[in-house]
């Protein structure tokens, strides 16, 4: 799902976190993009227009149109090259932008946008990014825009993160175990019920996607990758199932209890030990034997 | 310097890297000595070093910096300590004309804007000289610490933007490195805090987390470290990059050993 997660279009929301950067995803998904001929237009805030394109060759690197918000963000050192209504506005000139064909864009990070300006603003202005195919007229009808932001979790309290992935069609959460990298896909299916899957997986050093296989794709609620259900009868001390000898030993034992006809004329036969038995008592020198008959007092 | 630190993190003086952010953390315990051990490591590498110091005297790090082996007194003589003594400035500043700018100028503000005016002095202060006699390795900005900041009334978002414009201009522009300690407010919930630490951390490149023994004081052991290496994901065999060691701070040196390894123990 990982793969294909370019083809659903709408806004594409990846979370992550310190431990599990998402910039590195994020840099896979855009020359996923790239290569299939599509233009990628990305509002880099938190890293240099190099470090964002190293790695990538030079036919990737050809189609991406990278929006400089680091180097001067707030206009402080008088470049000229901040945006001239701020950062947001420049999020919504790429609304405005008429290529044709299939166009990705990517918001390297929403945190940064988040932290300062407020919430609402922001996500009027996704919302506009990620409609717009529908709105301009001239565009073909049929050619979605992808928005991919890559958001960190740590930073935003649970009101921002809830209005950021209910715009977004598809949230992918990074974590990971062992030094492995999983992503956990929701992804959200116009009038159907969301599907999920987790994905294991890791980025070569040229940026694209190795998948290390995961669950397939599953609809249930809560699928936990982390513990896959493992069978209780492994390491038993006892044994469950019996093999064939034992069950018939088994099978022709006759249980204690049970009341079969040769038990029952053993009873009824009266045999010899029942007439040689005999109770001898004596009595000891200092017994108390009362010599008066106990149920005198009864009117019996 | 400690020399057992460099050798985990896998630095020398001679071999500096460029262009990172590092951010040290403590928890529950006194992360300063990382703040010496940078100081002193940056100024035997020969790089220009701008430290903004908010939390003690210069005296106090000069005498801790005798100790490891370096005068600042003598590197502020040679031009390769800019030293912002934020104590000492902090009152300068209400003697003095408002028209003339001052790197802690957000203390004189009602409502306290932005950091500009630091980031000015930093840039003033790092600023490569064309043909200076002195060419220093490359610049670095030492913050000790941005959690005072905070206490004075800045926001969060406020220290980082000027951390941000010191990335883009010391690490990206001029290829030099950042260190900064921000105190971990731990279980308090200090949202201010936690926004400025876990943006930092989001934008550094070498993490590293001083913490206090969860088993509290201890003659022998004095904290654990981890360093947490943010790299790229990457397939696995490339990729070890969390490890913890416990410490011990001794007169001029600190021992790193490994968890329960303390030769007090064994």
């Amino acid at each position: 799902m990982l793969e294909s997660l370019l083809a659903f279009g709408g806004l594409v929301l990846l979370r992550d976190s310190v431990e599990w950067e998402g910039r590195s995803l994020l840099k896979a998904l855009i020359k996923k993009s790239a290569l299939r001929g599509e233009q990628v237009h990305i509002l880099g805030c938190e890293v240099s227009e190099e470090e964002f394109r190293e790695g990538f060759d030079s036919d990737v690197n050809r189609r991406l149109i990278y929006h400089d918000l680091f180097r001067d963000p707030l206009n402080w050192s008088k470049t000229g090259e901040a945006p001239p209504g701020g950062p947001l506005e420049a999020l919504r000139a790429l609304c405005r932008r008429t290529v044709p064909g299939p166009v990705t864009i990517a918001v390297d990070s929403l945190s940064w946008l988040l932290l300062r300006f407020p919430c609402t603003a922001l996500c009027q202005s996704l919302y506009a990014l990620s409609q717009q195919d529908s709105s301009r007229g001239d565009s073909s009808p049929g050619e979605p825009v992808r928005v991919l932001g890559l958001l960190h979790e740590e930073l935003h309290g649970p009101g921002p993160l809830g209005a950021l992935s209910s715009l977004a069609q598809t949230e992918v959460t990074l974590s990971g175990t062992m030094g492995q990298a999983s992503a956990h896909i929701l992804y959200r299916r116009p009038q159907q019920r969301p599907a999920r899957q987790t994905q294991w997986f890791a980025i070569l050093p040229d940026f694209s996607l190795d998948l290390q296989g995961g669950p397939p794709l599953e609809s249930q609620p809560h699928p936990d990758p982390h513990t896959p259900p493992a069978d209780p009868t492994t390491h038993l001390t006892f044994n469950l199932h019996l093999s064939k000898k034992e069950r018939e030993a088994k099978d022709s034992l006759t249980l204690p209890f049970h009341f079969s006809s040769e038990k029952q004329q053993a009873l009824l036969r009266p045999g010899p030990a029942q007439a040689t038995s005999r109770i001898f008592y004596e009595p000891d020198a200092y017994d108390d034997l009362d010599q008066e008959d106990p149920d005198d007092d009864l009117d019996v | 310097m400690f020399s057992e630190l460099s050798n985990l993190l896998n630095t020398s003086p001679d071999k500096v890297e460029q262009g990172k952010l590092t951010l040290l953390c403590d928890v529950k315990t006194d992360g300063s000595f990382l703040v010496h051990h940078f100081l002193s490591f940056y100024l035997k590498a020969h790089c220009k070093v701008c430290f903004v110091a908010l939390t003690q005297s210069f005296s106090h790090y000069n005498i801790v910096g005798q100790k490891l082996g370096v005068s600042l007194t003598i590197a502020r003589e040679r031009g390769q300590l800019v030293f912002l003594e934020g104590l000492k400035s902090a009152m300068d500043i209400f003697f003095r004309p408002q028209e003339e700018p001052h790197p802690l100028q957000f203390l004189r503000e009602a409502s306290a804007g932005n950091l500009q005016p630091l980031y000015e002095f930093v840039q003033d202060a790092l600023k490569p000289v064309a043909n200076g006699e002195a060419a220093w390795r490359c610049p670095v900005l030492l913050v000790d610490d941005l959690s005072v900041l905070l206490s004075l009334g800045v926001g969060a978002v406020a220290v980082l933007d000027f951390i941000h414009y010191c990335r883009a201009t010391v690490c990206w522009e001029w290829k030099g490195n950042i260190v900064a300690l921000v105190h971990d407010s731990g279980d308090t919930e200090d949202e201010e805090n936690d926004i400025l630490l876990n943006g930092l951390s989001h934008q550094s490149h070498l993490i590293l987390r001083a913490e206090g023994l969860a088993t509290g004081f201890c003659k022998d052991v004095h904290g654990q470290l981890s360093v947490l290496w943010r790299r790229p994901l990457q397939p696995t065999s490339q990729r070890d990059q969390s490890l913890t060691y416990q410490y011990k701070i001794q007169d001029k040196n600190v021992s790193f050993f490994a968890k329960g390894m303390s030769p007090a123990v064994l």
